[in-house]
């Protein structure tokens, strides 16, 4: 799995951050989304999964091998 | 066809669910229509699938100020051409600009560092209600004081102005105000935020409204937009919060197979956190329906909605939705949750969503745990509900324990 993720699009609601701690994190001064790890191994797979389908803005995009 | 007139009134006999009216659109009418206060008829989508696709769809617009829009209220209809540029009223790219410029202290590590200090308030707040009288009103003693202690806090407003706050709050948003009624309660918070905000400059804190001061002073916000923004802070963390904590524990107490599951869960983070999400989705207390107003024409079921239509969202009714959650009348704290739209959807989704999560996971992790005897202390046909404003609530909620 890669996580793609869409920077202009990010409204920094956290939620990536918030279900996926381990993959995602936010910008200190305005908490736009972080990508700690592109390619995070299958035990995150479904909070990834999850994250990408929570976030308001849909600027996580998954490419799924 | 005949529309309905929106916002409906619920069912007396099943006040948390939406109305018979609008969940018949859900099943029947995907893009229907409702006639609302001005007598015009904007699109009605009330299908959670169509919300999540629309809510983020850049051919709709968010600008109150094209005519067109279906305004909430004949208030909101006057002040709307007054607003500054606002991360309500502003779309995609300027929207995201003025978003990250408000959205730090709403970020989900500043609000999880806030938790303790939430807890503590809720503690002493408990202490204090079981030292007092017994039946007593929830509303009173815990639903209005924690959002208002949190907010005030993370405004850095003195407490001994929540009376002001609370007050002010109520006539902004509630359907029952005359513009005039609205526009002074505006000045009058108007005035004091701008007060507050000179304050901040001189004497910065830790705290919100310094925070945007620092931002005035360098240039990258202006003053109106920095008023605005902390008026709209304290409102919309306000009096949501609190109806979440006092329509929750009713809708508990009417489910004691839900309300002992919790409490015997009150020790596990997760199980609380979905909880929490369930009785968001269940409630859904924002419910006179979002508002958009289309750019182009938009294909949705074979009907076009046309460029300049305005549209309405009912959150709840999406969160009713049984295609969506199955059984969607039944409180379940157990069943995924996470997809609901009690935040709304898209990029306006509620930027204090983070807050609003940890004030619910400390309240419904605490309050049935330290008082495993609370009960109603009337029949539950006669609490009375809120049902007037934009956010549906409990006027009060006797309690005995």
């Amino acid at each position: 799995m890669r996580v793609e993720f869409d920077e202009p699009k990010c409204v920094a609601a956290g939620q990536c951050a918030m279900v996926a701690p381990d993959i995602f994190d936010q910008r200190d001064d305005d908490g736009v989304a972080i990508v700690l790890d592109a390619t995070p191994g299958p035990e995150h797979f479904d909070e990834v999964r999850e994250a990408a389908a929570v976030c308001p803005a849909a600027a996580i995009r998954l490419v799924e091998a | 066809m005949t529309e309905i007139e929106y916002p409906t009134t619920r069912e007396p006999s099943c006040p948390f669910a939406p109305s018979a009216a609008v969940r018949e659109m859900t099943r029947d009418n995907p893009v229907g229509k409702v006639r609302i206060w001005d007598g015009s008829t904007p699109w009605f989508i009330t299908r959670h699938a169509d919300q999540r696709a629309l809510l983020n769809d850049p051919r709709l617009s968010i600008d109150e100020k094209r005519a067109g829009y279906p305004h909430m209220t004949r208030a909101r209809a006057a002040s709307a051409p007054h607003h500054p540029q606002l991360i309500t009223n502003t779309d995609p790219p300027e929207h995201t600009r003025l978003r990250r410029t408000v959205n730090a202290p709403f970020m989900v590590k500043r609000v999880e560092a806030q938790r303790p200090r939430i807890q503590e308030v809720l503690d002493d707040l408990i202490d204090d209600m079981l030292d007092g009288p017994n039946p007593t009103d929830l509303v009173q003693a815990i639903g209005l004081p924690v959002p208002t202690l949190v907010i005030t806090e993370i405004l850095g407003a003195p407490y001994q102005d929540h009376e002001l706050f609370q007050h002010t709050s109520h006539v902004l948003i509630s359907h029952e105000s005359t513009p005039e009624e609205a526009a002074k309660a505006g000045q009058a918070i108007g005035a004091y935020l701008s007060e507050l905000l000179d304050r901040k400059i001189a004497e910065p804190g830790d705290d919100v409204v310094s925070e945007m001061g620092a931002r005035v002073v360098a240039g990258e916000m202006t003053r109106p937009e920095a008023i605005t923004m902390a008026n709209a802070i304290l409102i919309a963390g306000h009096e949501t919060s609190a109806s979440m904590i006092s329509l929750g524990t009713l809708a508990l107490l009417r489910n004691p197979d839900q309300l002992a599951l919790l409490r015997e869960n009150s020790d596990d983070p997760k199980f609380v956190a979905n909880a929490v999400e369930e009785l968001l989705r269940y409630l859904t207390i924002v419910h006179s329906g979002i508002r958009r107003i289309a750019n182009a024409d938009i294909e949705l079921h074979d009907t076009v909605i046309r460029a300049g239509d305005g549209i309405i969202f009912d959150l709840a009714a999406a969160n009713w939705d049984d295609a969506e959650f199955p059984e969607a009348d039944r409180l379940d704290l157990r069943r995924p949750a996470r997809q609901h739209h009690a935040f709304g959807y898209g990029v306006h989704q509620c930027l204090g969503q983070s807050l609003a999560r940890v004030e619910l996971q400390v309240a419904y992790g605490t309050l049935y745990r330290r008082i495993p005897t609370l009960a109603l202390a009337v029949p539950f046909e006669e609490v009375p509900f809120a049902m007037e404003g934009v956010a549906y609530g409990l006027k009060s909620l006797p309690v005995t324990w």
